[in-house]
């Protein structure tokens, strides 16, 4: 880290004492960064924004609710109603929720694109997992606390997938209440759970971001950065990059709050919970459906929480199984065409996610569930093996300088060493 | 191209995610077109308060308003004074006083809509065992919204199809779920008389009673959608000064 | 290629211009934008709509006997309404010239002379004085005494000795009729 330059004396005083301005200096402003990342880099930024909001309209509703089971509801109606602007910091938190997991599902997607996860980006891709598995735990517990129908039955069925535990599922459920059945303790610590684990989420970013900025970013040649050429500097160039895509951002979120608040919701949530009656169809929210829809699809009750389990975790060995050298999917056209199947899987996963089951669309489910596994499990591994990649440029600024792609009929280079 | 593809994509599944639920349930719903609908849709005063008069004369028999205090009907044109008299004219228990005893005291403006029974038992045992529903949020706790209210407000009739089964007490609906429902057809044409002359058919007082229970349900949709387009506004013109300054400042690497 | 010190070169071409107007304009934007959008999270903060509309209380004043004092709760806080005796009257109006630290004619703050009707809080750090019940210290002037700090009010609830720098609060009040009082 070279040392800070300054004038300002008080700068000064301050970096001698606690070196702030040179690591941001160093990490902010100077951070060298491929010159050629696409607009599918916004995300991670935006996620990082997202998180901020939720954040701060979660502390300033909290003010005004009461985890209580006699008065939860009661005051999130009052917030909607009677604290000044509450409405709009209630439908900013809950539309919020859903466009974090857009931002964080394209931003995973992208990863798994251009090969974000590969040597020497590991550990960088177990964090963003970890990070992904907080904000699966951080939703669920959030819907839980406005204690409509959805937040009770919600709470109720996901508990109880720990029963499919053997021997001591149970007791472990039983220990989740803290009584016999979803209750007033279980509202209480699912709140403090979910005013604490945001906060665990801003230190995982933090190491997040410690890992990008040890292995710095991938790019959408998946090349190795090979001289200074290949960089620019993170300010002003990808600080005002990143500000442009928060402004389209906000339009499309904002256009949601203020216009369709209640499109992600569900009205059942909006009848107080009711113990002694479950709604028709109970569906969680959109963004597990993909995995509830695995759940279903096992027809034995720990198998499918297995299943569900697995689906995720199978990601942090996705480093291992992509056995291809070639980072980008740009360069490898088979599996350029096996990505959108595999999203399109994903796509499919969800819609059975949202349907009351019916033979049919279980058996839609078993394939597609099958296809999941199959791609990480038997694709990726073997098409390393019989893929033949398009040649990779020489360098970063070979292409972008030139604006173009490859000669055509060069042939393959040897693997990236990364 | 394929740069489209992923939104498309996303765009499709939620759209589909989000109608998935309604899409397999019930018949066809009514779509009347209500004011406050769209981007540019806001509440009709007019209807409000002839919306709010139906409630008073008719609904609020038998259900409760129980999220929706007095004073907010101030929000649809009502005085001071009209509110506090309206709020006087049924009684709420309060206490205990200095003797220690519960007595009952005229509502006041500052107390929610006083319901007609004291509790969901007596409502029940009052209305055949069924107990209405409160109708604060209902115009966003169910599938359609005002459309499926004004749909099953209109849904009613005298002889159900030769397989349904329809037990005593109960009328045919067609729109409330298993088609049984408890509440007797509540609107008849002139069951109201309007004081601005509106001629009172069955429809449009449906109208106008869905649209008091949509503003009782969201108060707030007239402040949200005209904020949203300021806000909107004021956004496009900053990305869009975000977009000139960042091809200013690339200009040199591309 | 990217000069990353671009910007601190002097600026003379149109180029240059035109990016430092483009900047200047949007960081104005910017910064308007941002502080809009705290504002609805510091209203949050303020009192919401029902906490506003139960801002008055009536209360029955016909049980006190004169010499006796009841505390009502209004918006949170304690107001004392006391029945004051014909000393405790001539006392307050004696006073009004005394050399006071927050000078009130006892007339300024009562609407009846036997009803005294403050907000029941020291004006020095909000503690609750001492002095409604008959049992209580009272203080060197007969009105109340605040334990926090020693502050003394008189039989009008001025202040007359101690920390605290104004007069009890004469909240906004009026007579109904001869027996209830509306607070707010």
């Amino acid at each position: 880290m070279s040392a800070y330059k300054t004038n300002n004396k008080v700068v000064a005083w301050i970096e001698e004492r606690l070196p702030i301005f040179s690591m941001l200096q160093h990490s902010a402003v100077e951070y060298p960064t491929p010159r050629n990342l696409n607009y599918w880099w916004n995300f991670g930024s935006l996620a990082g924004f997202m998180l901020v909001v939720m954040i701060l309209t979660g502390v300033f509703l909290v003010m005004n609710y009461t985890p209580n089971t006699h008065m939860a509801f009661e005051s999130v109606d009052r917030i909607m109603r009677d604290v000044n602007y509450g409405w709009l910091l209630r439908y900013l938190h809950s539309n919020g929720a859903s466009m974090f997991f857009i931002l964080v599902y394209i931003h995973i997607m992208r990863g798994m694109y251009y090969g974000s996860y590969k040597a020497p980006r590991e550990l960088l891709w177990w964090v963003g997992i970890a990070i992904y598995l907080a904000m699966m735990a951080t939703g669920f517990l959030g819907y839980v606390l406005p204690w409509g129908q959805m937040s009770f039955w919600g709470a109720t069925v996901i508990t109880n997938l720990f029963s499919a535990i053997p021997v001591v599922g149970p007791h472990i459920v039983t220990w989740l209440w803290g009584g016999f059945s979803v209750g007033n303790p279980t509202l209480n610590r699912f709140f403090s759970l979910h005013y604490l684990f945001p906060f665990v989420i801003f230190a995982l970013v933090f190491v997040h971001l410690w890992a990008l900025h040890t292995v710095k970013s991938n790019n959408p040649l998946g090349i190795d950065v090979k001289s200074p050429q290949d960089t620019i500097p993170f300010h002003p160039y990808y600080t005002i990059k990143d500000l442009f895509g928060i402004g389209v951002f906000l339009m499309f979120y904002l256009s949601f709050v203020f216009f369709a608040p209640n499109f992600f919701g569900e009205p059942d949530n909006y009848i107080p919970a009711n113990p002694m009656m479950t709604p028709p169809h109970i569906v969680p929210e959109w963004y597990y459906l993909p995995f509830y829809a695995i759940l279903r699809s096992i027809p034995d009750k720990l198998g499918g929480v297995v299943a569900m389990f697995s689906a995720i975790l199978v990601l942090l060995f996705l480093p291992w199984l992509d056995s291809s050298k070639v980072r980008s999917g740009k360069f490898r056209p088979i599996f350029k065409q096996l990505f959108w199947l595999f999203l399109a899987d994903c796509f499919v996963l969800g819609w059975v996610g949202a349907q009351v089951p019916s033979p049919n669309v279980t058996l839609i489910g078993r394939f597609a569930t099958v296809y999941y596994f199959a791609h990480f499990l038997v694709i990726l591994p073997l098409l390393g093996k019989f893929e033949k990649a398009r040649p990779l440029p020489a360098s970063i600024s070979a292409p972008v300088l030139k604006g173009g792609g490859m000669a055509a009929g060069a042939h393959a280079q040897p693997m990236e060493k990364a | 191209m394929r740069k489209l593809i992923l939104p498309l994509l996303a765009a499709a599944f939620l759209a589909g995610a989000g109608s998935a639920a309604r899409a397999h349930e019930g018949p066809e719903l009514l779509h009347p077109g209500f004011s406050f609908e769209g981007v540019m849709g806001r509440y009709d005063p007019a209807a409000l308060k002839r919306g709010f008069q139906v409630f008073h004369e008719v609904c609020s028999n038998c259900h409760s308003l129980n999220r929706v205090a007095y004073r907010s009907l101030a929000a649809i044109g009502l005085t001071p004074a009209q509110i506090k008299s309206l709020a006087a004219e049924r009684e709420i228990q309060d206490g205990p006083n200095d003797e220690g005893q519960m007595f009952m005291r005229p509502g006041r403006p500052s107390d929610a809509y006083i319901p007609p029974f004291p509790n969901k038992q007596a409502a029940a045992a009052a209305n055949g065992g069924a107990a209405p529903p409160d109708l604060s949020l209902m115009a966003k706790a169910r599938k359609g919204g005002p459309n499926y209210i004004y749909s099953l407000m209109l849904g009613f009739e005298d002889t159900p199809p030769a397989d349904v089964k329809i037990p005593d007490g109960k009328f045919y609906n067609t729109v409330f779920p298993g088609h049984a429902i408890s509440m007797p057809p509540p609107i008849q044409d002139d069951v109201v008389t309007y004081a601005d002359g509106t001629k009172a058919t069955k429809e449009q007082i449906t109208r106008d009673v869905v649209t008091f229970l949509n503003w009782a349900a969201e108060p707030e949709l007239d402040e949200r959608k005209s904020l949203g387009l300021e806000v909107l506004a004021f956004l496009a013109v900053l990305t869009a000064l975000l977009y000139a300054l960042k091809r200013q400042i690339w200009k040199d690497v591309h | 290629m990217a000069d990353p010190a671009s910007h601190a070169q002097p600026s003379t071409t149109d180029g240059q211009s035109r990016r430092d107007f483009l900047l200047y304009a949007t960081s104005t934007v910017g910064v308007v934008g941002t502080g809009l959008a705290l504002w609805p999270f510091v209203q949050s903060m303020n009192p919401a709509a029902d906490t506003l509309a139960l801002a008055t209380t009536e209360v029955d004043i016909s049980k006190v006997q004169v010499g006796q004092a009841i505390t009502v709760a209004w918006r949170g806080k304690p107001v004392f309404i006391r029945h004051r005796t014909p000393e405790e009257i001539s006392e307050a109006r004696a006073a009004d010239n005394a050399d006071l630290r927050d000078p009130q004619k006892d007339a300024q703050r009562v609407e009846k002379p036997e009803w005294l009707v403050v907000i029941g809080i020291c004006t020095h750090l909000g503690c609750v004085p001492l002095g409604q019940k008959p049992t209580d210290p009272r203080g060197e002037f007969g009105g109340w005494f605040c334990p926090c700090h020693g502050s003394q009010y008189d039989t009008s609830g001025r202040i007359r000795k101690g920390p605290a720098p104004r007069n009890l609060e004469v909240p906004k009040y009026a007579f109904i009729n001869d027996h209830t009082i509306r607070i707010g």
